[in-house]
């Protein structure tokens, strides 16, 4: 009966449309990998359009990446200790600018003083690029991993702040009307009506975060490193291995996007009633 | 404290915007159990006259007393309906309407249960887990009348709550206001610039002249209920109300 309900109702139309669009992006997203694999694999094995050390084929690419799961060379490490090495300063470093970028956001766009202390240093720190904080972190960090997290925490905390403020900022004035004619304390507003609404905001900036957080890790191990998939690319390129720097660029695009399927999960989980 | 009593008393409201002054020592008394009809022109600054009842706006000079005292949202039991659509869009029909409950810090189950009782008589049982977005324009007022409601509140304060219906669903949910008013006995202030309305809702009407606002008349509203809009009586105290504002 209830069933019988819902498939009555527009929403379960809406449900259904939803689902065959879904299905229809996977798909699509299928058909387009496997072109643009079959088109890879034209040009190199086939029509032989490159030396095969240059561009090597996907079957080549392919059983590199076999190869340098237990194999340590040419770079010293097996790549799950790179991905592990790469994942691990990466969430640290993302991790400690959405945590504290967030709530920063928060507290500066819903308190006037606390703003106009901040705001000023923010505004100048802003607009510098993660990737201009690497020699100054390497000088005062060294090569390790703090001088990486602090130059991914740069590049993740910006975003997070961003958002964050510019969420609160945008919640409806009736709303807080509401809350107030109901007698609302200033932090019930805060936690009630301005933090849900600056909630889908505040994901994105996160999301923003998640992938300027792993531009500055590869970039930060490219320049100073020593494990990591981008040290394992750099190493690579300098004894002429293009196979391992396609694994390590896969991979770099592969964990980017299991990250953002992890976002965008919690995001469905947190953030209620947007379409 | 007993019917009949006043609940709210305005004593000489006056609020300006900069060197506008909006509403000019403005002073009335609303019974308890009333529903009070405060009707104007567009424009004249009805929305600034509730929002400064309930110091949303600071004033210039006076003071609201519920029952007795200067007005506290923290301590009155006082609910607002807003022109605008002021469902939140991250809680679903039964959190929108327990919002109130939740913010006063009532106890689960008697949010629960007031929640219950509430979206019944709003008829919106089947639609408890809805988002604001799944919802029509007529279910999302229904839902706030019911938040409002839910809260029982001593003072309900509506500004045009219905001003961007169309007529049919706007007859509907003032017929489902009047039997919610009489089933609860809540005060309600009701701001309106459609003079049928408030002849239809009311049992006092404050008749508003246009900036700076002051009262122009108050008149009781005696007709019998349910209403019959196209009645000889209902018709000639429209047209008196209409005379009024005609005269600006």
């Amino acid at each position: 009966m209830a069933k019988k309900n819902a498939r009555d109702s527009r929403i379960w139309l809406s449900i259904q449309k939803e689902k065959k669009e879904k299905r229809k992006y996977v798909l699509i997203s299928c058909a387009s990998l496997l072109t643009f694999l079959l088109i890879w694999e034209l040009c190199t094995d086939i029509l032989k359009l490159a030396p095969s050390y240059a561009m090597p084929s996907p079957l080549k690419v392919f059983r590199s990446f076999v190869a340098k799961l237990y194999q340590t060379a040419p770079d010293g490490s097996t790549l799950p200790v790179h991905i592990g090495v790469s994942v691990y300063t990466a969430l640290l470093g993302f991790l400690m600018g959405a945590v504290i970028g967030s709530p920063l956001g928060i507290l500066m766009a819903w308190f006037k003083t606390l703003d106009r202390i901040v705001k000023p240093v923010f505004d100048v720190l802003r607009p510098i690029p993660p990737i201009a904080w690497i020699p100054i972190m390497l000088v005062v960090l060294g090569i390790g991993t703090a001088s990486k997290v602090a130059v991914i925490f740069m590049a993740s905390f910006v975003p997070c702040v961003i958002n964050a403020y510019s969420g609160i900022k945008q919640t409806n004035e009736v709303h807080i009307w509401v809350g107030k004619t109901f007698g609302a304390s200033r932090s019930q507003l805060l936690f009630r009506v301005a933090i849900p609404t600056a909630m889908p905001m505040i994901f994105t900036g996160i999301k923003v975060s998640l992938g300027a957080s792993w531009m500055a890790l590869v970039a930060a191990e490219l320049l100073a490193s020593s494990s990591g998939l981008g040290y394992m690319i750099q190493i690579a390129r300098s004894v002429g291995r293009a196979d391992i720097i396609i694994v390590g660029m896969l991979m770099i695009g592969v964990i980017s996007m299991l990250f953002s399927a992890a976002l965008e999960y919690l995001e469905r989980r947190f953030v209620k009633g947007v379409k | 404290m007993t019917p009949g009593d006043n609940i709210v008393e305005v004593r000489n409201l006056t609020k300006s915007f900069g060197d506008l002054l909006v509403l000019n020592d403005i002073s009335f008394d609303v019974k308890r159990g009333d529903f009070l009809c405060i009707v104007g022109p567009t424009g004249c600054g009805k929305t600034t006259f509730l929002n400064s009842l309930t110091k949303l706006y600071d004033i210039d000079r006076g003071e609201m007393l519920v029952n007795g005292e200067s007005i506290n949202l923290k301590k009155h039991n006082v609910a607002y309906i807003f022109q605008e659509y002021s469902t939140m869009q991250w809680l679903d029909v039964e959190q929108n309407i327990g919002f109130g409950l939740k913010i006063k810090k009532r106890p689960k189950e008697e949010i629960q249960e007031k929640v219950d009782k509430v979206i019944k008589l709003v008829g919106l049982e089947k639609y408890r887990h809805y988002y604001p977005n799944q919802l029509s324009v007529s279910m999302l007022q229904r839902v706030v009348i019911a938040r409002a409601f839910a809260t029982e509140p001593a003072l309900l304060l509506m500004d045009e709550p219905y001003g961007h219906l169309d007529l049919q669903l706007k007859y509907k949910l003032e017929d489902e206001l009047i039997n919610l008013w009489e089933k609860t006995g809540t005060t309600v202030i009701f701001i309106t610039h459609n003079i049928e309305e408030a002849v239809y809702l009311s049992n006092r009407i404050i008749v508003l002249t246009n900036k700076p606002t002051t009262i122009k008349r108050e008149m009781l509203n005696g007709l019998p209920r349910p209403r019959d809009i196209a009645s000889p009586d209902f018709i000639a105290l429209r047209d008196q109300v209409t005379e009024l504002i005609k005269w600006w």
